[in-house]
């Protein structure tokens, strides 16, 4: 038993070292969730290669939904980590906030004809409008959290009661219908390529938000306003603009995860569309590790989060659990999360294992 | 100059006819200000159906729950905590009392005792974690919700009507309200009534009020949520105290699910759905504190009767598109917060002068 322990202690500091990474947690959750799949059935490794009905070829099968949908949540998770950040809050409005950024989309394509022969506007003209629109919703949130210094929780609130009820007042209601194919692309397959869209325009997010923290001072500014406002203040940095930045910057995410679920259906659901999306997005930030109290981030633990999430509800659903009864589960692996990660617990975890380690020397 | 020095002068001013008021104080008065005047702003301009006292028990009929969840929120709110769960317990309270009643053919008072244990067993647990292994509340009863909604749909998924005598007849009991009847087309006289939920729903105003104001344990919420620090000081024993509001805050969530029940009866996934969103909302518009410290149950039971009454006089206005609804809501709620975070300032502002 002793030899075993002081084995362990020995290779406790190369250990230590791939522990410590950020992207340790969410890469052991995946490869946990990965062994659990391949003992249940292997078959949820499968890859298809099919046709659609256009006649393009189509990759199927589990692994290639959970790129699919995961992607819209690693979008999603890229804007949450930087609200997460900045101001130590959550924004759980982003369900309804695609909700109204789709809407917009579809108001823009259609007109004022609910369904029309063509588009009324060309495609890239109207995901401007809604990212706009989405980017000035999130400049809301971050104005009564910046300014009237309301817990963001709190503030997104409002948007979150109100979101879904003013998408659907945008198009009266009604449920366009878009009948051009170019505009499923984006959220399906482009024609040639079996791979689903949402895949590359996650990647490009990616890329695009790596190639902002490499170039800017937006990663510094983000965290030293999340760690201690008044220093950063003192500083010269003004948190107010920082966290309202955070919070347009999460709009824009969700006016491109708006685009990509309307384009899945071309059409739109007021009430159903992207609902309980503000759970899993939060819960991807949690699961890569990051503080939710505000301060440090790793915007690559999050987006691997974001598809363990991903990875987690397709093996829920591969065994015929219902889409209602999916929370109860997702709830209790978050508090397994936040109580192991609770710094109380820790305290007393390194605590228990000091002892052990007195008692060994002894 | 000259403007800016006029514009310190009346603020002085204002501030110093604001002095004798305490923040409790003025946001309860606002916001029963604001409640008679929408409710006589109905009635003069919406006229008939608004001057039945019967329309005004009509809404306590509808938000007897609310009322009680309302005053658990209120409670976690003043110690400077929240809970967003107890939507998700009134669901699943209704859900399981209405299986145990319909499928199994229990007797009412059991199923009240499911109700409170549902509610206890959330209020601990949840407190446990909050007080004890301080993780932040939001997030333990964002899962608690999720929780409570998932475990709705696996007792059972399709939503149903409860057909038990015993139920019935408590459910169609009315309470008659003396002398505040009014007669109807046909000329009769008919009695104002109210439904036993409401009677429930100001007993537990009653009580909270009176433990918030002249107790020790009510006097220790408002001293945790004013500074954690000088309650510690203080000799309040913290974590205590915030794992007891919790737990209360779960015990009010499961009477006022049962209450819910019995004013519905029938179970459903999709049942009070929001209503921890109108629970927050009510209790803000009610005057109380997101910071912790503030707050009044008379508050919180004004704060449920103006959100029912907008969405009274949204639905009769002809605006019953189900948006209008949603919008108003917000729009009062974001007033309120603006509101509450205009008063802090002043306080802030105060304290430093």
């Amino acid at each position: 038993m002793q030899t075993n322990e002081a084995k362990k202690s020995n290779e406790s500091n190369f250990l230590m070292k791939i522990v410590k990474n950020q992207c340790f947690i969410p890469l052991a959750a995946l490869l946990l969730l990965a062994l659990f799949n391949l003992i249940a059935d292997p078959s949820f490794f499968k890859i298809t290669l099919g046709y659609n009905s256009a006649g393009n070829p189509v990759l199927s099968g589990f692994l290639v939904t959970i790129l699919d949908s995961g992607s819209e949540l690693a979008i999603l998770a890229i804007g949450m980590t930087l609200v997460t950040a900045a101001t130590g809050g959550q924004d759980i409005s982003v369900g309804a906030a695609i909700a109204i950024s789709g809407s917009v989309l579809l108001r823009v394509l259609c007109g004022s004809n609910s369904r029309p022969e063509t588009l009324q506007a060309p495609i890239i003209v109207a995901f401007l409008v809604s990212c706009v629109v989405a980017m000035l919703f999130g400049a809301f949130n971050g104005v009564l959290v910046a300014y009237f210094k309301i817990q963001p929780m709190i503030a997104t609130l409002i948007l979150y009661t109100a979101g879904r009820s003013i998408a659907a007042w945008i198009n009266n209601n009604e449920l366009p219908v878009i009948s051009d194919t170019t505009f499923t692309y984006f959220g399906e397959f482009i024609p040639g390529i079996p791979i689903p869209t949402p895949f590359f325009i996650a990647v490009a997010c990616m890329i695009l938000i790596g190639i902002v923290l490499k170039v800017t001072n937006l990663r510094l500014f983000t965290q030293a306003v999340g760690i201690n406002e008044s220093s950063s203040r003192l500083n010269g940095l003004n948190p107010a603009f920082i966290k309202v930045l955070s919070f347009v910057i999460l709009g824009l995410c969700v006016a491109v995860v708006g685009l990509i679920k309307v384009s899945r259906i071309s059409t739109i659901n007021y009430s159903v569309i992207a609902k309980d999306i503000e759970m899993d997005a939060i819960l991807a930030v949690a699961l890569g590790g990051n503080a939710l109290s505000g301060g440090k981030f790793n915007m690559a633990a999050s987006i691997i989060g974001a598809y363990v999430i991903q990875f987690l509800t397709t093996t829920l659903y591969k065994f015929q659990v219902q889409s209602d009864a999916l929370p109860a589960y997702k709830a209790m692996v978050v508090i397994m999360l936040v109580v192991v990660s609770a710094p109380v617990v820790r305290e007393k975890f390194s605590s228990l294992t000091k002892k052990l380690k007195v008692k060994e020397v002894a | 100059m000259s403007k800016s020095n006029i514009k310190v002068a009346s603020g002085n001013s204002l501030m110093n006819r604001a002095k004798n008021i305490t923040d409790t104080n003025l946001l309860l008065t606002i916001t029963i200000v604001v409640f008679f005047a929408m409710y006589i702003g109905a009635m003069v301009f919406q006229g008939a159906g608004f001057l039945k006292p019967q329309t005004f028990f009509n809404i306590l009929n509808a938000n007897a729950a609310l009322i009680i969840l309302s005053c658990g929120m209120s409670l976690v709110m003043i110690t400077g905590s929240i809970d967003i769960s107890v939507g998700g317990i009134t669901a699943l309270v209704s859900m399981c009392c209405a299986v145990y009643l319909d499928y199994h053919g229990g007797n009412v008072f059991v199923a009240v005792l499911v109700a409170l244990a549902i509610g206890l067993a959330f209020g601990l647990f949840q407190g446990f974690l909050i007080a004890y292994l301080d993780i932040q509340p939001f997030i333990v009863t964002l899962a608690g919700m999720f929780f409570a909604r998932g475990m709705t749909t696996i007792v059972n998924t399709k939503p149903f009507n409860v057909e038990n005598e015993a139920f019935t007849a408590l459910k169609m009991t009315r309470v008659v309200v003396p002398g505040m009847g009014s007669v109807n087309k046909l000329g009769k006289y008919v009695n104002a009534y109210v439904e036993i939920g409401v009677l429930v729903a100001l007993i537990v105003v009653i009580v909270l009020f009176c433990v918030l104001r002249w107790t020790k344990l009510g006097r220790s919420f408002y001293a945790l949520g004013g500074n954690k620090q000088s309650a510690l000081m203080l000799g309040i024993n913290v974590k205590r105290t915030k794992f007891i509001a919790h737990l209360l805050c779960g015990i009010l969530a499961g009477i006022g699910g049962f209450v819910y029940f019995l004013h519905v009866g029938s179970g459903s996934a999709s049942h009070a759905t929001g209503a921890e969103m109108d629970a927050i909302a009510s209790s803000i518009i009610g005057g109380t504190m997101l910071t912790g410290g503030v707050g009044n149950i008379i508050g919180t039971f004004f704060g449920v009767l103006s959100l029912s009454t907008i969405q009274n006089i949204v639905s009769s206005a002809g605006l019953d598109q189900a948006w209008w609804t949603g919008i108003t809501r917000a729009v009062m709620l974001c007033l309120f917060l603006v509101i509450q975070s205009v008063v802090m300032t002043m306080r802030k502002k105060k304290v430093a002068e």
